[in-house]
């Protein structure tokens, strides 16, 4: 029964969502049927546009779980955007300056993003062990020093040929796509960083439900003090799910910039990190859930430029909706009433 | 000292809006509720006054002080109006506050580029001209000082220090104020002497709703002039400044003032050889490590709002 209910919560918030769209559309001008119809075919018409939505729904996974993770132990991980960038700045510098065979690389290029992914959401996870600091408030200032760390960063030892605001290409060797990859989807954007993807859902959904790390975790999330009783280090697992979530973030930040993208670029703070937090809500924390949200995510983000090409509605649409959708999921508490109402009255009725 | 006052102008006009809608954040978070959408709520402003001002210009001519007056007091109705979003998941529906404040973000990062395409095809919205700095009679001739504080001023300077001032006298010398800290620190204490703690927190966070739109329109009617989407951060710097400033107007005024140097003399250390030799890297992250510092300097001695982030809940002790 709880299952149904959080299913109906998302789908009640993705259904506003896209009301909402609607009717932003209509105000400029467009018929919001057109818009929509646009929308997905742009996300779905073809193998090529299929590959590139399943390009996004792979960043938005990691991202996604990272969240995920976070929240199933009570922490709120809103720093997804920073571990990522330290991830891909980890990634991109061992990518431009690391020569060895393909074989050993990449794998390096993972586990080092990965781990710096880990160990930027690790300050803030001792920081809440040790010394009470709010997460929230500490991953918000570690995005923030992430930001300004690559904005100097790449400038300084990996700048590009013509611009001074991005590194330099990406060479094949060190990048996740591959050709045959490639090849089947026509060109998109796809990338190894799927399988990568795939095999993260699995194995959290593992450690999740059937090891003892897991339960730990979810008994700290549960309840602090009641975990603590029970002879759980509580502080042991605060930095060891934040470093996991980091870890997650930071697999994000290698695949979106050396295989969705060619290069990384300055100034920007990935939307992915805070996509992540609706991809979570939305997949009610589950690691399948998360999933199958970044895929429905996945299309509005590669077909929302389809769209603008063929109606007049900006390519902004797409973003709006997520972000109303969060809105929607956050009050969600709404359709839950609203649920618990409907099925009461049934089960009096029989 | 000559690049000191060559620098003190625009050190100045980068503070002030970091000031406003840090003073802002202030009142949301002594009611107890978290605002990270201040960020969000100062895009929006900075919307508002974009569009509002550039149409008024049209009519009553460039960089009219009428046509960015108006821009502004739309920009703090919108500010205003828009954070009662955020209000209604986190007062009525007892929502998490940090889902809905990012959810604020979001939704006025991409509606409103969306709606500045609709309305003039790029995402960008300009006004002619801003606010024009001037000297302030007599008390620009003061030696040192004068220099300093009272030439190449902009109105919405000391329009910021009239609140802030007023922020100061309201929440610690007014009823209203005690109430409003009574929300933060204890609601169900302040419910059981009577005080509507839900009325409290709808019209703390609508301040800050105002006073965020505000210090988005005031980026725009000065240093800025044009409206691109985002604020860079500044909501976040904002947040930041609250935490360092450790829920205190005068803390609040001098860690803004802080980071406000510290972010110019970053900006301008290309250009000044004294500033060169500094990292640009430290002087931008610095904001963001010294509150990570003094989050964990002031842990035990907090001066944080005890129900901050919490939903006041009327059923439950």
């Amino acid at each position: 029964m709880n299952r149904y209910k959080s299913l109906f919560t998302a789908l009640a918030a993705v259904v506003l969502g896209l009301l909402a769209g609607a009717v932003f559309m209509a105000l400029s001008g467009s018929n919001p049927v057109a818009g929509f119809y646009y929308l997905f075919r742009g996300g779905l018409m073809n193998l090529e546009r299929i590959g590139n939505t399943l390009a996004s729904a792979t960043t938005l996974i990691f991202t996604g779980l990272a969240v995920a993770f976070s929240f199933k132990t009570g922490l709120f991980n809103i720093g997804a955007s920073g571990q990522m960038l330290m991830g891909g700045l980890t990634a991109t510098a061992i990518g431009l300056s690391v020569q060895m065979p393909r074989i050993v690389l990449l794998p390096l290029i993972v586990l080092a993003a990965a781990s710096a992914g880990a160990l930027w959401a690790a300050i803030p996870g001792f920081l809440k062990a040790r010394f009470n600091v709010h997460e929230v408030v500490a991953t918000i200032m570690m995005n923030w020093i992430a930001y300004w760390t690559v904005y100097y960063t790449i400038p300084a030892y990996f700048k590009g040929t013509f611009l001074e605001t991005e590194s330099r290409r990406i060479p094949a060797l060190a990048s996740f796509r591959a050709e045959w990859l490639t090849n089947i989807f026509r060109g998109s954007y796809i990338n190894m960083g799927i399988f990568l993807a795939a095999a993260a859902v699995v194995v959290i959904a593992i450690i999740l439900d059937k090891t003892t790390l897991g339960f730990e975790l979810k008994a700290v999330g549960f309840n602090r003090h009641a975990a603590e009783y029970a002879g759980i280090h509580v502080p042991k697992n605060i930095v060891l799910s934040m470093s996991i979530s980091g870890f997650l973030a930071g697999l994000a930040g290698a695949t979106y910039y050396l295989g969705y993208a060619v290069n990384m670029q300055i100034g920007v703070v990935p939307s992915a990190g805070i996509d992540g937090i609706a991809v979570a809500l939305l997949g009610a924390n589950s690691p399948w859930g998360v999933a199958a949200s970044s895929v429905f995510f996945g299309i509005l983000h590669s077909g929302k430029g389809f769209m603008n090409a063929m109606t007049k509605v900006p390519p902004e649409i797409g973003d709006t909706i997520i972000a109303i959708i969060i809105y929607f999921a956050a009050t969600g508490v709404l359709f839950t009433r609203l649920w618990e109402r409907l099925t009461r009255k049934r089960s009096k009725e029989a | 000292m000559q690049t000191l006052a060559l620098i003190f102008p625009y050190a100045v006009a980068f503070t002030v809006p970091l000031l406003a809608a840090s003073l802002g954040g202030l009142f949301s978070e002594r009611s107890g509720v978290v605002n990270i959408g201040l960020e969000g709520l100062m895009v929006s402003g900075s919307f508002t006054c974009a569009v509002v001002a550039s149409r008024m210009e049209t009519v009553l001519g460039p960089g009219h002080p009428g046509a960015l007056w108006l821009g502004l007091g739309a920009a703090v109705v919108v500010g205003a109006l828009f954070s009662l979003l955020h209000a209604f998941a986190s007062i009525s529906l007892k929502a998490n506050q940090v889902i809905s404040g990012t959810a604020i973000n979001m939704i006025a990062g991409s509606l409103t580029v969306f709606l500045a395409r609709t309305m003039t095809g790029s995402g960008n919205v300009r006004i002619v001209l801003g606010f024009i700095p001037s000297d302030i009679p007599v008390l620009s001739d003061i030696p040192i000082l004068g220099a300093l504080f009272f030439t190449k001023t902009y109105a919405t300077t000391w329009l910021t220090a009239a609140i802030l001032a007023l922020a100061w006298f309201v929440i610690y010398k007014t009823p209203f104020g005690l109430r409003l800290r009574a929300c933060g620190e204890h609601p169900q204490t302040a419910d059981a002497a009577g005080i509507n703690v839900y009325r409290m927190r709808y019209i703390a966070v609508s301040l800050s709703g105002a006073l965020a739109g505000l210090a988005g329109g005031i980026i725009l009617v000065t240093y800025s002039g044009e409206f691109n989407g985002s604020v860079a951060g500044l909501g976040f710097l904002a947040l930041a400044a609250l935490i360092f400033g450790q829920w205190n107007p005068l803390g609040i005024l001098g860690a803004t003032a802080f980071f406000g140097f510290a972010a110019t003399i970053a900006n301008v250390s290309q250009v000044i050889p004294q500033f060169s030799r500094i990292p640009g890297l430290l002087l931008k992250a610095f904001p963001y490590v010294v509150t990570l510092i003094a989050l964990v300097l002031f842990s035990k001695s907090s001066q944080a709002p005890r129900a901050a982030g919490e939903p006041y809940d009327q059923g439950k002790r």
